[in-house]
């Protein structure tokens, strides 16, 4: 505060001398400058042409007047989703769907991942480890579909095994209380490996000097992973807290849709699939942009809070 | 010679340590068997006898080898337009988003290239804050690329995450030294790109060509909004009408009941099949694919 930056003098100077250098900026990197004007045009166009489009959540929007020249309506479509029959069974759907994914798909990865640095033998763990990716690859129609064959009423192998062993064929798939478990654990089975890698990659840094004092002072294993390992791995740990934190509301709607049918609908429909819905195949722009404009928001939010809870409480965060 | 080590290496230690390393062993193989038993399952289910796949005969390896599902595979027309139209979207993707990726990762590693921090603010906050589905959707439709293969590529033609990662790698794994070298001989940054850090990135161009690839191999949602005309669906479009909507097209008119019943058995074990097919190039490149795909995790993990 001492010296003042800005006097009006000095800020109208300023302007034109901006211009001046970026100008010689500009000549002196032209080739630099030539090679990132693509990728530019294409964050203006693809990324912040679709931002400037996000006012017609306050706007009747009519295809032919365009983003702009649409009529503006106010908070209209936010207050009829907020007082919408369906508002708080999206926003339940939502939360559920993804605190239960969140609360399996996270510790497990970090589980797996300190187990497999203990395992005897280094090329069993490298068959482990190289296993454990597989299903990573496999595309979400296809993933879907294997979980629409397996657990299909009757025919589906798990129904065979159900019924072999005495039991009564299960329609999972329409059943609302099995929606949940389905879409969480086969997320789990498809990315536990690969998202192990990162906390793999973050134990392979640790110094194996502390691990052999460790041992001197008579640690075991188990001591030694919770003295030793997840120390030292925290802050990757926290990092992809932060981020799972701020996906709650974001459930992946690719995989809803896939596993949604009329009948697990009161429980598999959230946020993301209805803005699809009313948007894409009822063509309500506004109103859906609007749906999803909250949703964008509450990420934002989350994520930002998040980053500020776990930046006071442990002094890692991600920015 | 190992084993045996190993094994007194298991008996030297304390009670604790072997209830842990039995633990854990126990664990990883089962660990392993439920990695595993579905994709073999799906592979076997789809050279057995239909009826056997149906009455739960199969559990693990196929019964009454039957080759039926892959031969009416063959016919099925839609599967081979999908599999070529997957393979251009993959390819043309592919490169696209090579270039955009290594024309956007090059100037931010420069030290003398200014706008590098804004630009990466730039496009770092559609990272965390977008338009969205439908004013995307409604951009997509203005520029006129509805059904046509740029939407397919274009929308999403790089992506921030891996131009740092290569950014990254450029900044750290060549030698500020090669840079000054060039720079007295003369070269400009267009000819010190092409002739000393491309030929020097091989391995993370590799990766980049396999996450993108990998993407756009498995994509189904793009095609699922902008596409219109089925004859330029991608093979995921078809396996979703397979898989997800039972749609398994096989004549059945005009059959008896007998048959009919045949057909519907071979439409599941054609599920099996389709399975199989749209996996198999990533399969083949797979022991290649993985190793890549962790390296890009732990260059990612440097700074994430």
């Amino acid at each position: 505060m001492k010296f003042p930056k800005k006097s009006p003098a000095n800020s109208l100077r300023k302007k034109p001398r901006f211009i001046h250098l970026l100008g010689k900026e500009i000549r002196k990197n032209y080739i630099l400058y030539i090679m990132i004007a693509p990728v530019v045009a294409y964050y203006i166009i693809f990324h912040y042409w679709p931002l400037y489009g996000l006012q017609i959540a306050f706007k009747d929007f009519i295809p032919k007047q365009g983003f702009w020249r649409s009529p503006w309506v106010g908070f209209k479509h936010f207050e009829r989703f907020f007082s919408g029959y369906n508002f708080w069974t999206l926003i339940g759907n939502t939360l559920k769907l993804s605190i239960y994914g969140l609360l399996a798909s996270f510790p497990i990865p970090i589980f797996f991942a300190l187990l497999l640095n203990y395992l005897p033998g280094k090329k069993f763990g490298k068959l482990v480890q190289m296993v454990s990716y597989a299903p990573n690859f496999i595309s979400m129609v296809v993933l879907c579909g294997m979980v629409k064959i397996f657990f299909f009423p009757e025919t589906g192998v798990i129904n065979q095994i159900i019924m072999a062993l005495g039991g009564e064929s299960v329609d999972f798939l329409s059943r609302p209380k099995f929606y949940r478990s389905l879409f969480v654990w086969s997320g789990v089975w498809q990315t536990m490996g690969f998202s192990a890698v990162m906390y793999i990659s973050a134990l392979s840094g640790v110094d194996y000097e502390m691990h052999e004092a460790a041992i001197i002072d008579g640690a075991s294993k188990w001591q030694r992973i919770r003295y030793v390992d997840l120390p030292s791995i925290k802050p990757t740990i926290i990092i992809m807290l932060i981020f799972a934190l701020g996906g709650i509301m974001g459930v992946d709607y690719q995989k809803s849709l896939l596993l949604q049918n009329s009948l697990n609908m009161p429980v598999s429909d959230v946020l993301s699939t209805y803005v699809y819905r009313v948007g894409l195949l009822d063509s309500d722009y506004g109103y859906s942009t609007a749906v999803g404009l909250f949703n964008s928001v509450c990420n934002v939010i989350l994520l930002l809070t998040s980053n500020a809870i776990v930046k006071k409480k442990t002094s890692t965060g991600l920015w | 010679m190992k084993y045996k080590e190993s094994i007194k290496h298991f008996f030297r230690q304390s009670k604790s340590d072997m209830l842990f390393d039995i633990f854990n062993v126990t664990l990883m193989v089962l660990l392993l068997i439920i990695f595993l038993w579905p994709l073999i399952f799906v592979l076997s289910a789809s050279v057995s006898d239909p009826a056997a796949v149906i009455t739960g005969k199969v559990l693990l390896l196929p019964v009454e080898i039957n080759l039926d599902g892959y031969k009416a595979i063959l016919e099925y027309d839609e599967i081979w337009i999908g599999y070529k139209n997957t393979i251009v979207y993959t390819v043309v993707g592919t490169i696209v988003n090579l270039i955009m990726t290594i024309c956007a990762a090059y100037p931010l590693s420069r030290k003398e290239f200014a706008a590098g921090n804004f630009l990466t603010a730039m496009f770092m906050f559609t990272m965390f804050f977008s338009g969205g589905l439908i004013p995307t959707y409604l951009v997509v439709v203005k520029l006129g690329l509805i059904d046509t293969i740029w939407a397919m590529i274009l929308p999403g033609a790089v992506s921030v995450f891996y131009v740092i990662i290569m950014r990254t790698y450029f900044q750290t794994s060549i030698p500020q030294s090669l840079y000054e070298a060039a720079e007295l001989d003369g070269a400009n940054p267009a000819q010190i790109l092409m002739k000393i850090v491309l030929p020097l990135s091989t391995p993370i161009i590799a990766v980049m060509a396999l996450y993108y690839g990998v993407a756009h191999w498995n994509s189904f949602f793009d095609a699922m909004i902008y596409m219109v005309s089925p004859e330029k669906y991608p093979i995921q479009m078809f396996l979703r009408d397979i898989l997800i909507e039972n749609k398994v097209d096989l004549n059945m008119i005009g059959l008896d009941p007998a048959q009919a019943e045949a057909k519907r058995q071979l439409a599941e074990t054609i599920k099996y099949g389709v399975i199989v097919v749209a996996s198999v190039p990533i399969l083949c490149f797979y022991p290649f694919v993985q190793k890549y795909f962790v390296k890009g995790v732990m260059i990612g993990a440097v700074k994430g």
